[in-house]
C-alpha cells in the first residue's frame, strides 16, 4: 500500500474539481491531489459536445469539452496533481482532525493520503430505470439518455434508431437532437409532469427545430419487446401523475431513452457520516459549504444538482478557497 | 398600428438559458423591432430568427486508427438553419488523424455556407 500526505484531497475531476482544486492553489495551498476515476480530467463535460457552456464564466459560447480543457489547461499551468484511472472507495476521520482517503489505481494499487482537508465533487448519476417503476421484461434498448451520450458522443455508436424519449430534462432534449442529426426517428419526448424540466431554449432548439413533439402529462406505462425494445405504451397522466385509464396509445420504437432526473453520487459522504439533506440528496452544508465533518467541503452537483456548469465553477470556486483557510488555520504542511 | 406591420413572430431566445420570451417584428419601413429581450444579444438574436434562422452545429467527426473513437466538432459559426442536415451529410466522411487540437479546421467551407468545422476537443497521438 502506498502512502501519502496531503493538505487537499479533491474527490472528482469534473467541473466542480477542477474549480476547486484552482482557487485552493490560489489562496495558497501547495499540497493539492485531484482523484479521478476517468481516463480524463474534464468530467461528463467531455460527452456533452453542444454548445451553452461558459456564457457566465468565460463570457463566451462554448462546447462541453472545450469548457473543461479552459479548466484543464490552468490546474496542468499551476502543476495541480492528479491521478487518474483512480477510484475512491472510503473516506474516514482520524481522531487528531486528519481525513484518511483510500483509493485505487492499476499502477500504485491501495492509496493510503491522510490530508487535512477533503472537497467532495463527485457530481451525480442519473435515474435509472429501476427506479421509475414501469413494468415489462427487460429488453436490449433502454438507456438512460447520459449512456446513450457517452456512446454516441463518444464512441461513435448509434443505439438505436426509432426512439421514444421519457423525461424531458436537458439531456433527454438535448439527445432527442443528437439522435435525429444522427439519422434517428425521434418518435417523441414524454413528461410526466405538466411542465418541462428542461431549459426553454433546449425545448426550441432540440424539439421545435426538428419537428419533434413534447407530450406533457404523459408517461411510459408499458415497454414492449422481450429480446429487444419493440414500441411503448403511452398514458396520460391526472394532476396527481396518475394515468388516466382509456388515454393510452401504442408508440413503435426500438429504443427508450430515461432522462428522469440526477441524484448526488454521496455514497462516499454517507460514509463518512456527514449528515445528509433530503431535499436534495447533498450533504447538509454550512456557508461555507463546509458539511458536518469540520474540514469536509462540497460543490457541484455532489451537493446539489444545478442547471448550468458556470455556477458549478462558481461554487466550487468557493468551497477552494474555504478548505484552502481551514488549512490555513489548521496548520500547513510546509 | 398591425396594419402597418408586415410580419410579427413570437419567439423564445435561445442564446442563454434565460429564454427570454421576444416579439419580432417587421415595421412598415422595413426595420425589425424586437421587444421582450433583456440583453443586446436578444435583439440581434430575434432579428435573425425572424429574417433568417440561424444555428451552430455540433456533432462528431471518427478518428483514425480508433474503432470506437469520435471527437468533438463544430461550426466555427452559425449557419442557417436549412444547412443543418446538409453539413451533417458533409460530416460523415470526414476523418481525422491525431494529433488535433481546440480549433484544428477539419473542414472548409461546410456545405457551401462560408463556415469551417472546427475540432472542440485535443487528442494527443
Amino acid at each position: 500500500m502506498s502512502r501519502r500526505e496531503e493538505e487537499v484531497v479533491i474527490i472528482g475531476g469534473g467541473p466542480a474539481g477542477l474549480a476547486a482544486a484552482l482557487s485552493a492553489k490560489k489562496a495558497g495551498c501547495e499540497r493539492i491531489l485531484i482523484l479521478e476515476r476517468d481516463k480524463e480530467l474534464g468530467g461528463i463535460l467531455n460527452q456533452c459536445i453542444h454548445n451553452g457552456f461558459g456564457l457566465h464564466t468565460f463570457k463566451e459560447e462554448l462546447t462541453g469539452p472545450e469548457y473543461a480543457d479552459r479548466y484543464i489547461q490552468m490546474v496542468l499551468a499551476e502543476e495541480i496533481s492528479c491521478l487518474l484511472r483512480t477510484m475512491v472507495t472510503n473516506i474516514s476521520l482520524e481522531e487528531d482532525g486528519w481525513k484518511v482517503v483510500t483509493a485505487m489505481n492499476k499502477d500504485q494499487g491501495l492509496l493510503e493520503i491522510r490530508t487535512k482537508s477533503v472537497i467532495l465533487a463527485m457530481g451525480c448519476r442519473e435515474r435509472p430505470r429501476g427506479a421509475l417503476n414501469i413494468p415489462g421484461y427487460r429488453p436490449a434498448g433502454i438507456y438512460s439518455a447520459g449512456t446513450a451520450q457517452y456512446y454516441v458522443n463518444m464512441e461513435g455508436r448509434m443505439p438505436g434508431r426509432t426512439v421514444v424519449i421519457l423525461g424531458s430534462g436537458d439531456i433527454g432534449l438535448i439527445m432527442a437532437r443528437r439522435m435525429v442529426l444522427e439519422g434517428a426517428k425521434v418518435q417523441c419526448v414524454a413528461e410526466l409532469r405538466p411542465y418541462s424540466g428542461g431549459l426553454k431554449r433546449n425545448i426550441v432548439q432540440c424539439l421545435d427545430d426538428f419537428g419533434i413533439p413534447l407530450y406533457l402529462s404523459t408517461t411510459v406505462s408499458a415497454i414492449h419487446g422481450r429480446e429487444r425494445v419493440e414500441g411503448v405504451t403511452l398514458t396520460r397522466v391526472d394532476e396527481n401523475g396518475k394515468p388516466i385509464p382509456g388515454s393510452e396509445w401504442e408508440v413503435p420504437c426500438d429504443t427508450l431513452l430515461l432522462s428522469c432526473g440526477l441524484i448526488p453520487e454521496n455514497e462516499l459522504t454517507v460514509g463518512l457520516g456527514a449528515q445528509m439533506d433530503a431535499k436534495t440528496n447533498g450533504p447538509v452544508v454550512n456557508e461555507r459549504l463546509e458539511c458536518s465533518i469540520s474540514g469536509v467541503f462540497a460543490c457541484g452537483n455532489v451537493l446539489h444538482v444545478h442547471e448550468l456548469v458556470d455556477h458549478v465553477s462558481a461554487e466550487a470556486d468557493k468551497a477552494g478557497r474555504f478548505a484552502a483557510a481551514y488549512v490555513q488555520t489548521e496548520g500547513r504542511l510546509i | 398600428m398591425t396594419e402597418n406591420k408586415t410580419k410579427t413572430v413570437e419567439m423564445t431566445c435561445i442564446c442563454c438559458p434565460v429564454g427570454c420570451a421576444l416579439k419580432a417584428e417587421i415595421l412598415a419601413d422595413g426595420r425589425v423591432q424586437v421587444t421582450g429581450n433583456k440583453c443586446p444579444r436578444g435583439a440581434a438574436y430575434g432579428e435573425k430568427e425572424l429574417i433568417s434562422p440561424t444555428r451552430i452545429v455540433t456533432s462528431t467527426v471518427r478518428v483514425a486508427g480508433r474503432k470506437d473513437a469520435v471527437v468533438g466538432v463544430k461550426t466555427a459559426s452559425d449557419i442557417p438553419k436549412e444547412k443543418i442536415m446538409e453539413c451533417m451529410k458533409a460530416l460523415r466522411n470526414i476523418t481525422v488523424t491525431p494529433p488535433v487540437a481546440i480549433g484544428d479546421v477539419v473542414l472548409k467551407n461546410v456545405a457551401d455556407t462560408g463556415v469551417d468545422i472546427v475540432v472542440t476537443r485535443g487528442i494527443r497521438e
